[in-house]
């Protein structure tokens, strides 16, 4: 889980710096432009093929893991501990990874299906635009459109929240499993991860949040 | 802090063997001291069954001192009661007012069956300590002292390690019943210290092999061990496990 974890932690960030440029407010232009660069990369399309398989290790291995842990206990408790040992996303990492992976489902459908198999059957393929006289996908334009309805942006909030906690516990966990025990690594490591799950998920969050409201055009 | 007495509603699980259901029972016990042990609470609630003719309460006890690790005991939700780094036996009945409902369970996990009522079966942390939770010395004269020189904090460390008692609050409280604090508190010990250095590579394998022989959970790092363990032994003593486990994986001398 650690491994696997820390490979998707450092895709994050990648995705994350890469969608940012949503924000430099050119109506695209740019961030079209840093789709088309890692879409026709050999590197990036053999490290999508890599994270897609991480992503199906993490998630397998996950179940399997809660799934054994759950079947341990045998009767369990009158009154549980709950609060008092441990902090509840910690507890609940199998649930918030399932929220994931139901945003993720949907994240893919809306996103990486028609960028990468418009075109194939029935699917849309994206419309095209045009920069220097050179055609590019319009993904800015996909995603203005999409994040206009008001029940997509909410559930990409949701995810987003669901990532912060899922990261919150995951990254210091990470470390931990991999044998850092030095008190001093470790406690910068806790406030890195706290600070990393809530500005990676604040920034993804914003993303739909700024199309909605037409911040960004 | 001011005397007083209490009554008090007691559930406790009763359960005639192993393979027995078991439920919870009911039981009020009327003047307890605000002095008591919680344990000398129980003693008196089982003169009065045994005077009525019924079958006493069994539950582990033996020092009662704290150092044992003996006493196993959820109370209200809790391995080994409200107070922070207590066992059982030194939990005072003053943590409890007059006419509180106490519920008292035994250690639940699938590794630790029960015998009888709140009394478990703990060999499985034995079986843990006989895969390599020792040292292998020549017997005869002790050593001198100070022959070996130990790195200060090193010794701390491995002390702190060693203050565990093998209690099982750990596994009790664990969401996974993983006995990760226990093995970690076991490792952590010898392999800090010189004379625990030409085992450690077998004794991390051997030993978590073990632990996964008898049935406990995988660490999830949700630190509710650490916060109920009587001894405050370190979650990162379980990061420590993990490094001397992937040391020992990747570099074990052939067999």
């Amino acid at each position: 889980m650690a491994l696997t974890g820390l490979f998707l932690i450092s895709f994050l960030v990648i995705h994350a710096g890469l969608n940012a440029t949503i924000w430099a407010n050119d109506g695209g232009e740019m961030f079209n432009f840093s789709a088309h660069f890692m879409g026709s990369m050999i590197v990036i399309r053999i490290m999508e093929i890599v994270l897609f398989i991480f992503f199906i290790i993490h998630i397998i291995q996950g179940y399997v893991l809660e799934s054994k842990n759950l079947s341990r206990r045998g009767k369990g408790y009158k009154i549980n501990l709950a609060n008092r040992g441990s902090k509840w996303y910690s507890r609940t990492m199998g649930l918030l990874g399932t929220l994931l992976l139901l945003f993720l489902v949907m994240h893919l459908y809306h996103f990486w299906t028609p960028s990468r198999l418009g075109g194939i059957g029935d699917i849309q393929p994206l419309n095209e635009v045009d920069y220097d006289g050179k055609g590019y996908h319009n993904l800015f334009e996909e995603m203005v459109r999409i994040f206009q309805n008001p029940l997509v942006v909410i559930l990409y909030v949701v995810g987003c929240i669901s990532l912060a906690y899922h990261l919150m516990h995951g990254f210091q966990s990470t470390f931990r499993t991999l044998g850092v025990h030095n008190k001093r690594y470790l406690s910068g490591l806790i406030i890195v991860g706290y600070a990393f799950a809530i500005i990676i998920s604040a920034v993804f969050a914003m993303m739909p949040i700024s199309m909605y409201l037409g911040w960004v055009k | 802090m001011e005397h007083y007495s209490m009554n008090l509603t007691l559930q406790i699980w009763r359960q005639k063997n192993s393979l027995d259901k078991g439920d919870f029972e009911t039981y009020e016990i009327k003047d307890i001291s605000s002095e008591m042990s919680f344990l000398e609470m129980i003693d008196v609630l089982n003169e009065k069954l045994i005077n009525e003719g019924k079958d006493a309460i069994a539950f582990d006890h033996d020092c009662r001192e704290g150092i044992c690790g003996a006493c196993s005991m959820h109370i209200n939700g809790r391995p080994h009661g409200p107070w922070h780094a207590t066992t059982v036996c030194q939990l005072h009945m003053r943590a409890f007012k007059n006419g509180e409902t106490i519920v008292v369970e035994p250690w639940r996990s699938k590794a630790f069956p029960v015998i009888k009522d709140l009394v478990v079966d703990r060999s499985s942390f034995d079986r843990i300590i006989q895969a390599g939770g020792y040292i292998s010395v020549n017997t005869g004269n002790a050593v001198d002292a100070n022959a070996i020189p130990i790195n200060k904090d090193n010794a701390d460390d491995s002390f702190a390690a060693a203050s565990c008692i093998g209690c099982g609050a750990c596994v009790a409280a664990c969401k996974n019943s993983s006995a990760m604090l226990f093995l970690a508190a076991k490792v952590s010990h010898l392999a800090l210290l010189p004379q625990g250095k030409p085992e450690r590579k077998a004794r991390a394998l051997n030993m978590v092999a073990q632990m996964d022989k008898e049935g406990f959970g995988s660490c999830t790092f949700t630190g509710a061990c650490e916060a109920v363990c009587p001894k405050e032994i370190s979650i990162t003593n379980i990061s420590r496990l993990n490094k001397e486990y992937f040391g020992a994986g990747l570099s074990i001398d052939k067999q």
